[in-house]
């Protein structure tokens, strides 16, 4: 056996820095899920009636629905009746005073890395912290408010800005779409909701924080982003969850508009609790995420590092619709011991000239399954459509698997699709070069990994780039091969 | 500074060197040379700490000690440098990163705080001249898309940021045009000093007339089967291996 193998055998990934569990008075409601619970839920959140009703609806049309099979994944059979759809930190009503906020939950977010005074957070990043079913805080709204831009919790918008919700809710995902979207429609808990208003740049990054802190609990956000004409925001969603022995369950939905030349660069920094080294615990992460690209020469692009969850089925997708508009969809997946990815994007082609990107880099360790799965769509009427996609596989040791499936359907001649697939390893030649020039064999393929996931990191923001980084490494610690 | 002594190498095995004796003092330089498949550059990462390569007999004492006890990465630190036969490309990995990171683990191994941005890339400003490399080719990824000869080169300059105190060049010179192997062979004299050593692996005798080796070993079947001075690798070029191999072939 070399070193490396050995290396590769003895150590078991690295421990998940983010799995402690905080002590906080929770307020659950019992375990189960039937028309009662998503009645109590939204009025836990004191809902209007029509969306009481809409949750209703979307809780009947899941009950006759199964739960989709095509994905490249091996999942237990998931007990609905056994999970908890709502929990919060007591103390009820949002904090508008730092003072009144529990310490056990301000300490919570420091270890986490994102302290909730804004005079202690990075500079230009406005976050919004939700805690299992509820956002405990929101930091700069007054700041943002200024400029005519709304950025607040989900919960909150559904009171104070009833009309844009109801107007842009479901209208990218709706609650037909599919099995986890039909769910999350029914219990969602809370999220976050941007306006940008027409014109106008939004000077921060704008960030929420989810965590799962309560046990036997599913998260189920949604997040809904509206951009008006000539506007432009960045958005980053950062996610961490306690180890536990059990999995968790998270369904979430994110919803983009983009009107015309508005642009949107939303970025995911995925590190959801992934189970242990043998594949106990950790996190089911279903997620549908979209984006309607509405008006001419709207962008939207996406970018995800994901290196959390046991399981991921998560498809960041852009309708485009307006003419000239721009698609992009920006990836890198890890996993390592026995976590499972099925991830990628559909880019749908609807007007004319429309372009699309797709980068997807899978870095698979471990006994590890990562799957690209991507389609490209063109209509009839997208003339002069275009696509590049690049869908690139790294493999660290011989007990993982990585696949490619790309989909095309094309329907108007004057498209132009390519699309470009590598499958690696990481050699033991390069290993042994760094090995000679002083550089150990974690850090050289700390080294090799972040320069093979390069292209991607470089479009995050800056200072998550650098959190990124250290990810990667981290997931990957003691998986050589 | 070092001293290997019957050593026995083999992968999967077959045997490959069979009983090495040798011994390098501070402030000389060495030459091997020796015919295609003979075990030189076995020794060579055998002397690095490649992990396929089991160490069946002998010992190799490196300042004293066991060298065989140490990481490649640990003996890299302790001033054990491998220019490549065949350097590897690194996709992605800038090489100011790599080198950045590798001086700094250096560093790091001798206790001393990280270079900082602005030195590090001074003194990749200086070392750059030694070798006279293309600034681009510091801008790309570690040897990607390098030619042969800029490969090589890239050796030598990367030997000059490190500063070993052994240096073991595996046939640095093949590939390189006439300018290359003067600037080459020139960078090489210049960092030599009384207090390092340089073994060189050579198919060439023109390489020894750049730089002049104190000692020339002939590497034959897994043995050095003849030392001498610097006339012996005139010898060869001459008359080639054949007489070597007539009289080794003949004890056999
Ligand atoms: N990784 C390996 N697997 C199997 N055999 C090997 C391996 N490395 C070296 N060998 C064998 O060991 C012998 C010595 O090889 P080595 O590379 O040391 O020769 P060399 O003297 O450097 O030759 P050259 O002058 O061609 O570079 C050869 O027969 C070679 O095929
Ligand atoms: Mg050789």
């Amino acid at each position: 056996m070399t070193d490396q193998e050995k290396i590769l055998n003895e150590v078991t990934g690295s421990d998940y820095k983010f799995g402690f569990q905080t002590d906080i008075d929770t307020e659950t409601i019992p375990k189960g899920l039937n028309e009662e619970v998503v009645r109590i839920i939204s009025a836990k959140k004191e809902e209007p009636e029509w969306l009481t009703e809409s949750r209703l609806k979307a809780f009947r049309h899941w009950q006759t629905m199964k739960m989709p099979e095509w994905a490249h994944l091996k999942i237990p059979e998931i007990q609905y009746q056994d999970i908890i759809y709502y929990a919060a930190p007591k103390q009820g009503a949002k904090y508008e005073n730092m003072d009144e906020v529990d310490p056990e939950l301000l300490d919570t977010f420091n270890r986490l890395g994102i302290p909730l005074e804004e005079q202690k957070q990075l500079a230009g990043v406005a976050v919004d912290a939700v805690m299992d079913s509820v956002s405990v805080k929101t930091t700069f709204q007054d700041t943002l408010a200024d400029k005519g831009i709304i950025f607040c919790s989900f919960s909150e918008a559904v009171k104070n800005h009833p009309d844009l919700i109801k107007k842009y809710m479901g209208s990218v995902v709706p609650y037909t779409d599919n099995y986890f979207a039909a769910l999350n429609s029914a219990v969602f808990s809370d999220g976050s909701f941007c306006y940008i208003p027409k014109g106008v740049r939004c000077p921060m990054e704008l960030s929420t924080y989810f965590r799962i802190n309560a046990a036997n609990t599913g998260q189920f956000e949604r997040t809904l982003i509206v951009a008006e004409d000539d506007s432009y925001v960045s958005y980053l969603e950062g996610c961490t969850a306690p180890m536990r022995d059990e999995n968790q369950l998270h369904a979430a939905i994110v919803e983009i508009v983009a009107m015309e030349n508005a642009e949107v660069k939303y970025s995911t920094v995925q590190n959801w609790y992934p189970g242990d080294k043998n594949g106990i615990g950790g996190i089911f992460n279903f997620v549908t995420k979209r984006g309607i690209c509405k008006g001419d020469n709207s962008k939207i692009s996406w970018t995800q590092v994901e290196t959390g969850s046991a399981v991921t089925w998560k498809y960041p997708s852009c309708i485009l619709r307006g003419e000239n508009s721009v698609g992009e969809f920006y990836s890198v997946a890890v996993t390592n011991n026995y976590q499972q990815a099925d991830t990628g994007t559909k880019m749908i082609h609807i007007g004319k000239n429309t372009r699309s990107t797709i980068i997807s880099k899978g870095i698979s360790a471990g006994k590890s399954q990562n799957s690209y799965r991507g389609l490209v769509k063109v209509l009839k009427g997208a003339k002069n459509a275009r696509n590049y996609s690049q869908c690139d596989s790294l493999l660290l040791g011989d007990k993982c698997g990585a696949h490619t499936f790309p989909y095309l359907e094309v329907d108007n001649p004057s498209a132009v699709v390519e699309h470009e697939a590598t499958t690696s390893k990481i050699g033991e030649d390069q290993i042994f070069y760094c090995n000679q020039r002083g550089i150990d064999t974690e850090n050289a393929i700390s080294l090799i990994v972040n320069g093979y996931a390069k292209e991607v990191l470089n479009k995050l923001p800056m200072e998550f780039a650098v959190e990124a980084q250290k990810l990667l490494a981290i997931t990957l610690e003691g998986s050589v091969g | 500074m070092l001293e290997i002594k019957d050593l026995k190498v083999s992968i999967e095995d077959k045997e490959i060197l069979k009983g090495i004796n040798l011994s390098v003092k501070a402030g000389e330089v060495h030459a091997i040379m020796g015919p295609n498949g003979s075990g030189k550059s076995t020794l060579a990462s055998a002397l690095a700490g490649r992990d396929y390569f089991n160490i069946t007999n002998g010992k190799i004492l490196y300042e004293g000690k066991d060298l065989t006890e140490l990481s490649p990465e640990d003996r890299a630190r302790e001033g054990i440098f491998l220019g490549f036969q065949y350097p590897v490309e690194i996709p992605g990995v800038s090489m100011v990163n790599f080198l950045r990171t590798a001086i700094n683990s250096m560093r790091k191994y001798r206790e001393q705080d990280p270079l900082p941005a602005g030195e590090f890339l001074k003194l990749m400003r200086e070392k750059k001249k030694i070798v006279e490399i293309d600034s681009d080719l510091t801008n790309r990824s570690v040897n990607e898309g390098f030619s042969g000869g800029e490969k090589k080169k890239n050796e030598i300059f990367q030997m000059a940021l490190l500063e070993p105190k052994l240096a073991i060049l595996d046939e640095t010179d093949s590939g390189l045009d006439i300018d290359a192997l003067r600037i080459v062979s020139n960078g090489v004299n210049k960092l030599r000093s009384p207090e390092n050593a340089t073994i060189i692996i050579t198919h060439y005798q023109r390489l020894l007339d750049y730089i002049v080796p104190d000692v020339v070993h002939v590497l034959y079947k897994g043995r050095i089967v003849k030392s001498g001075d610097k006339s012996l690798a005139r010898e060869l070029e001459e008359h080639g291996y054949d007489w070597i191999k007539q009289e080794v072939d003949a004890n056999d």
